[in-house]
């Protein structure tokens, strides 16, 4: 497998939806390649912290308001 | 080999299916409830979109009381989740539209690219690289790098990585192909992890180092 392979089907790796013999193959150019050893780690960390890191949080008044505002809609529309 | 498809039982149903049954019976509080699910990943979604603060709470507010008042519109052959998210990003971009006086505005912008398919930098990270940072400080950093993604490359990122909708239902949601989808996932990842490495990248080695004067945390802004 070459860099070129291994990157085309990175996506699979990370989702891990990868057949089995594939599997192999891929773990073999990972031994013998750093780079592709560093760009699959450090993607796999970036989803990683991207989804345990909530970066746009509703602030409370802005929920607090729209719950009144649905509230108020759905006895209107009932 | 067979060709009988599984029945799907009834007790696997979503429960937003039950939900929605009760708001159509009239049950305001079950929309509440709906609501209260998804407040914050609409906010989420709205806010990368538009990038602003004031529209994003626009678009959550009129994204859900949209979604009510079209509730006998959705056919249930989708989730309702992602029913919600496709208002929601029409809404979105309804507001872009209205802020770049009605210039178009659609999900293929900037993503006639090769750049970033391709990684450059393979600095290895540290262990837990985001612990060096302050909430505060790791959260600046992480709006900035995927601020500068093109449109259509984080709000495919947003919705597949961090909201956790499958391939489908991502394409399903913004009116993409599979492939397309796939080839913007794919660039999304790798670039933001182009980006991250800037500062979560083990620093130079020593020789390089010693070099350096004894100033400043070396980390590049």
């Amino acid at each position: 497998m070459t860099c070129t392979e291994f990157l085309a089907i990175l996506d699979d790796v990370l989702d891990e939806s990868i057949a089995v013999e594939t599997r192999t193959e891929i773990e073999a150019h990972l031994r013998k390649c750093g780079h592709c050893e560093v760009v699959l780690n450090t993607t796999r960390k970036t989803i990683e912290i991207f989804r345990c890191h909530e970066i746009y949080e509703v602030p409370t008044e802005v929920s607090e308001r729209l719950h009144v505002k649905i509230m108020e809609r759905c006895k209107k529309v009932k | 080999m067979s060709t009988i498809q599984p029945i799907a039982a009834q007790d696997d149903q979503h429960p937003d299916v039950a939900l929605v049954a009760q708001v159509r019976a009239g049950e305001a509080a079950a929309y509440d409830t709906l609501v209260r699910k998804y407040e914050r990943q609409i906010f989420r979604i709205a806010q990368h979109i538009t990038q602003n603060r004031e529209d994003a709470e626009d678009v959550m507010q009129d994204a859900f009381l949209k979604a009510y008042e079209k509730l006998d519109q959705f056919q249930g052959n989708s989730k309702f989740y992602t029913w919600l998210v496709r208002i929601a990003v029409n809404e979105s971009l309804m507001r872009l539209r209205k802020r770049r006086t009605g210039k178009l505005v659609s999900m293929d912008e900037d993503v006639q690219t090769d750049e970033g398919s391709v990684p450059r930098d393979f600095a290895d990270w540290a262990p837990n690289p985001e612990q060096n940072y302050t909430q505060a400080e790791l959260a600046e950093i992480l709006k900035k790098t995927i601020q500068g993604l093109p449109q259509g490359f984080r709000v495919v990122f947003v919705l597949r990585d961090v909201d956790g909708l499958s391939t489908e239902e991502t394409a399903e949601t913004l009116g993409l192909s599979v492939p397309a989808v796939k080839s913007r996932l794919l660039r999304a990842r790798l670039q933001l992890r182009e980006r991250l490495t800037r500062y979560f990248g083990r620093k130079a080695p020593a020789i390089a180092q010693a070099a350096a004067a004894p100033s400043g945390d070396g980390a590049e802004a």
